[in-house]
């Protein structure tokens, strides 16, 4: 990667040999090996099919997603329905075709926001003087103090049901859970010679946060990713619907389940069906996280690091 | 003063010190409503402003911030929390039968899943890649990734609305019954909230298990020739006791977040459904009373474990840090 960068700056003729023990894009390795598992490729197959579907969804739908097609809660009637109508009558197959996407980006919205505040605010309290770390960490436990959903809902009963301020919330209430990986993280490869020796040689310490400590983080943060898109995509579906999230008429698949529950006898379907998606899902990335994560403890063991 | 009354100390500290600064970001919850409290209960009669400076000078709005603040939190502190804006009484009041719903929901759901997922976390780890772990972690793998309200439903599905017919599909708790007269209406969300949580703990406590078991001061017991009883008895076990109470104070966290979606989903009369009807009608009060309730829930749960893993774990009690 910038394996230059020291050398430029620290003014010796004789580049130190700082990388030594730094491995070839770590989080590489990690991908490989969690690919040789099944429960990851399971995993992947899951989540692209779900995936597909919502992307390729919105073209193959019969009908459009805000038409009336039937009269509400019609049982299913192939060829025409297969899933029947909803609460109003709309085609719940149409709707189901349409409503991944939403879940899906939203999710993958908080999940970055998590991450980018996370892991700024974990090599920040990872690597920076006592007091920082300390008030840092002191704000954060105000944070874990709410559970994810409260948090969320606390903001929402100030600012409304807004969708830019669940995503938001979802990441924030990510962060600090994201913080304290990335710390640990930190905390390990700042004891490692390469970051010593870059300190010995008077690189600044944002340098070496930057182009030492990061790239060296980097698998945890993988692991981190699926684990927090898994609970991003639970979040963000159940802010949908509890009401404050996805609003009518937008096809959503937490939406279609709070908007139909109530005729969950007569017409299970527009019910169902988005559950069992956004159950699949999840158990995808979840599969992934978790490939990921043996994946790395194995590597960890394997080096004897860690 | 001794190292670990220090440590002990120090850790009540920072639970109070969380504690004030959880109310501080609660208080400022309103302060950042548009408009003020005067106004949200005057409504549209907000335009005269006679009433609504009478008001404000009632309600004590015109003081400066950190007065108002202090009288709000000397209110908590005497569980007064105002009055609803909605109906027109005590939050304490509104809120005391559903506060009782929630603890009974959350106690049956903590007294199953507690013991199941330390047996199971347990086990999986003494008996690891057996068949017994392998089906284990694989369900639990499963059942951790859903959403409390994927459970739910599909439970609702199964035994109630499609399936068989055998509970209630939702979960109308009358306030003028007393609870144990109609248990079987907590059923259904229990359970849901035992299967949400019961893996995730399973899983957390078998990592740990299975570190304890890895670690240098049992493979030196083992080295030493001791029989693997005592190994387990004196080595492992206190070691593997702090996670298990940690353990305990994560399910007693998550379940006090889970009961929202939970509760909703049932139509059980119980916080977690009051949250989130207060939010949909921007019920300030009630919304503070109730994030402060579940917020002081997860702060005195995690302090209470600390300290206890402080008392029991010999690594911490011999001023290992």
């Amino acid at each position: 990667m910038n394996d230059e960068i020291i050398v430029n700056d620290s003014e010796l003729v004789e580049p130190p040999v700082v990388h030594a023990d730094r491995r070839p894009s770590e989080w590489l390795m990690t991908i490989r090996e969690a690919w040789h598992m099944r429960r990851t490729k399971i995993g992947v197959a899951i989540f692209a099919f779900i995936v597909a579907l919502a992307v390729v969804g919105p073209w193959i739908a019969p009908y459009s997603p805000t038409q009336f097609v039937a009269p509400p809660y019609a049982s299913p009637a192939p060829p025409k329905m297969w899933l029947g109508s909803d609460y109003i009558g709309h085609d719940v197959l149409t709707r189901v075709f349409y409503g991944g996407r939403t879940v899906i980006l939203l999710s993958l919205a908080a999940t970055l926001i998590g991450l980018g505040l996370g892991v700024s605010l974990g090599l920040i309290t990872g690597y920076a003087r006592r007091w920082i770390d300390e008030s840092i960490m002191r704000i954060l436990d105000v944070v874990l103090a709410f559970p994810q959903i409260v948090l969320a809902l606390l903001f929402v009963s100030i600012l409304g049901p807004r969708l830019w301020l669940i995503v938001l919330m979802v990441g924030i209430s990510h962060a600090p859970r994201i913080a304290r990986v990335a710390r640990a993280a930190t905390l390990e490869v700042a004891q490692r010679d390469f970051v010593r020796a870059a300190e010995a040689f008077g690189v600044p310490r944002w340098k070496i946060l930057f182009n030492e400590i990061m790239p060296s983080i980097t698998s945890p943060l993988l692991v981190e990713f699926g684990l927090r898109l898994t609970y991003s995509i639970g979040l963000i579906a159940a802010l949908s619907f509890l009401g404050f999230g996805m609003q009518p008429p937008a096809a959503d698949w937490g939406l279609m389940i709070n908007e139909n529950r109530l005729g969950i006898i007569i017409q299970p379907w527009p019910v169902v069906v988005p559950v069992l998606l956004i159950g699949v899902l999840t158990i995808g990335t979840n599969l992934i996280a978790d490939g990921l994560g043996r994946a790395l403890i194995g590597i960890e063991r394997d080096t004897g690091v860690g | 003063m001794p190292p670990l009354l220090k440590l002990i100390l120090m850790r009540i500290g920072l639970g109070i010190l969380t504690l004030f600064l959880v109310s501080i970001v609660v208080f400022a919850a309103t302060q950042a409503l548009p408009g003020d409290t005067a106004q949200a209960i005057l409504g549209k009669e907000a335009v005269n402003k006679a009433r609504y400076e009478a008001l404000r000078q009632q309600l004590g709005l015109n003081r400066p911030m950190v007065q108002q603040y202090a009288g709000w939190l000397g209110g908590v502190v005497r569980l007064d929390f105002g009055n609803s804006l909605v109906q027109d009484e005590p939050v304490t009041k509104l809120l005391a039968r559903r506060v009782e719903n929630s603890f009974v929901l959350v106690a049956i759901a903590a007294l199953i899943s507690i013991p199941v997922s330390l047996l199971l976390g347990s086990l999986t780890a003494l008996r690891r890649d057996t068949k017994f772990d392998i089906s284990v972690s694989i369900g639990s793998l499963g059942l951790a990734s859903l959403p409390e309200f994927v459970i739910g439903i599909v439970l609702m599905l199964l035994f109630a609305t499609q399936l068989f017919h055998w509970l209630p599909a939702t979960s109308p708790v009358s306030p003028v019954l007393p609870i144990s007269q109609q248990l079987e209406l907590f059923i259904l969300p229990a359970l849901t909230l035992t299967l949400a949580v019961a893996p995730y703990i399973t899983r957390i406590l078998r990592a740990s298990t299975i570190e304890v078991l890895e670690s240098e001061y049992v493979m030196m017991a083992r080295l030493k020739g001791l029989p693997e009883r005592l190994v387990l008895n004196r080595h492992a076990l206190p070691n593997a006791l702090a996670p298990a109470l940690q353990v305990t104070a994560l399910n007693l966290a998550w379940l006090a977040g889970g009961v929202v979606v939970v509760e909703y989903l049932f139509g059980f009369p119980g916080i977690g459904s009051a949250l989130v009807d207060s939010v949909a009608n921007r019920d300030m009060p009630m919304v503070q009373a109730i994030c402060l309730l579940i917020a002081s829930v997860y702060v005195l749960a995690n302090l209470t474990a600390d300290i206890l893993t402080i008392l029991v774990s010999p690594r911490l009690r011999t001023g290992l840090r």
